[in-house]
């Protein structure tokens, strides 16, 4: 049930690599010819309520890079992701995408960007299919019968529970059904908060399998997690955040 | 990079909530059922007193579909904002107000509507007949989106906190009270014969005037929400 074909894993790649190749020749190459860095954040600070979470990060996602952040529970990682959405304002700082705030971006910032939150962001009532056409939809992604169906197959979903209510489901399960919008998403920027959190070791590697095709095709990650990624050393950066 | 565009992202929005009412026909029967027992009652307990009856129709079937809107309200953004997929809903590359009108609608849609298409039936049962049963669908009509509208902002505002829905009754109670007396004057003044043009005027207005408003606040207040 959760084998994956080499079809499918090689169609969504090279979907991801032709929509990649045109957006690299519209944003990477800068005047220069150097690519200008793609994502950063000056000076962030961030707070809840009177507690101080995190102050003064600055880091630089370059494209082809996946920034992974890290601390203990409570550092503020969901915070610091959800800030990056732009869902939270910070204290003091700035998030720039392309050299350009995103508080001033908005609309043109948000299309750039994909963010698996905590919370899954699906309907228990509705199936997986039905969710993940609706999300594809609401994203501008393609969202037919037969995509959304390869996608959950490639989060090694099988097609016997395609058709049934989310509820019904495991956490696990439920969890491959929110990340199987990431072989949808055409997006330079995905931001994933503790996306291996309830995946099984085979979901694992899908996902890590999946991370890696996006980077290659000079796309962007940001992930909050506990957990060792996978990829080459290269290209992932690590963020501790302390207070 | 993909974008929906707007009419697709509001069909999308609108399309999953109306998915989710079938799914949960339960919850929708249950304002149905709520509007007619209401309804019901008062001719019940007030007796079958025609002029009676009829004097008090208007008043009583505006305000139990005020009633049936409010009840309805906590299930608008509370699900989303517990499941996560109203955070999702505010990374949608476009405007949220005109989101937000998508959901407004589809509340309308699975509260308002049922108690429109009832509203000839109930007003049989107070003695309303011919023109004023008319009225009162038509400021029905006009009426209840409105009050979808205003409840969305009550909604949100008492997104996430304890004790909410007692909360969203007190704050959107009063601003219901516009489109109350319209709209059963409406009614009021079709019986007397003196013609319900102007309340329905004024209906609309109050309509328009929320369509104009509502959305933007509504859209704020789900961004103070979710910070």
């Amino acid at each position: 049930m959760y084998e994956t074909s080499g079809d499918v894993e090689k169609t969504f790649a090279n979907r991801t690599t032709l929509k990649s190749s045109t957006l690299r020749q519209f944003f990477f190459f800068g005047p220069s010819g150097i690519s200008p860095n793609m994502f950063q954040t000056v000076a962030l600070s961030g707070s809840r309520g009177e507690r101080q979470l995190f102050s003064d990060v600055s880091v630089t996602v370059k494209p082809g890079t996946l920034l992974a952040v890290v601390g203990e529970n409570g550092s503020g990682k969901t915070s610091f992701l959800r800030m990056l959405c732009g869902l939270l304002s910070p204290d003091k700082g700035m998030i720039l995408w392309q050299e350009k705030d995103i508080r001033q971006l908005k609309e043109l910032y948000t299309a750039q960007l994909t963010y698996i939150g905590h919370l899954n962001g699906i309907k228990d009532e509705l199936t997986p299919v039905e969710n993940l056409n609706v999300s594809a939809c609401l994203a501008g992604d393609e969202s037919s019968g037969e995509i959304v169906q390869k996608a959950l197959e490639a989060v090694g979903l099988g097609r016997s529970v395609h058709r049934l209510p989310t509820r019904v489901l495991s956490q696990g399960q439920k969890r491959r059904v929110a990340l199987a919008r990431l072989w949808l998403s055409t997006r330079p920027l995905w931001l994933l908060d503790e996306p291996f959190a309830s995946l099984d070791t085979a979901a694992t590697s899908y996902l890590t399998q999946r991370l890696q095709v996006h980077l290659s095709s000079g796309g962007m990650v940001v992930v909050a997690t506990h957990q060792e990624i996978a990829l080459p050393t290269d290209s992932v950066q690590y963020l501790r955040l302390t207070r | 990079m993909s974008q929906p565009s707007l009419s697709e992202a509001l069909r999308g929005v609108v399309r999953r909530d109306l998915l989710l009412a079938m799914r949960r026909r339960s919850d929708v029967a249950m304002s149905v059922f709520f509007v007619v027992i209401v309804a019901s009652l008062f001719p019940l307990g007030v007796g079958p007193e025609q002029a009676v009856l009829r004097m008090i129709a208007s008043g009583v079937l505006w305000v139990t579909a005020l009633l049936a809107c409010l009840l309805s309200l906590g299930r608008l953004f509370t699900a989303d904002y517990l499941d996560g997929v109203l955070e999702q809903t505010l990374l949608i590359p476009q405007p949220l107000a005109v989101l937000v009108v998508g959901k407004m609608f589809s509340h309308w849609v699975i509260s308002g509507l049922p108690v429109v298409l009832l509203s000839p039936l109930l007003g049989l049962q107070f003695g309303l007949s011919g023109e004023s049963l008319w009225v009162l669908t038509l400021s029905l009509l006009l009426g209840t989106p409105t009050l979808s509208m205003i409840g969305a902002i009550g909604a949100a505002l008492t997104l996430g906190l304890r004790g909410s829905g007692l909360l969203v009754a007190l704050l959107v109670l009063p601003l219901f009270i516009p489109v109350l007396i319209f709209g059963a004057g409406a009614v009021t003044s079709s019986l007397a014969g003196i013609g319900s043009e102007a309340n329905l005027s004024l209906l609309g207005a109050c309509f328009m005037l929320s369509l104009a408003f509502a959305p933007w606040a509504t859209a704020v207040a789900l961004r103070i929400a979710l910070e």
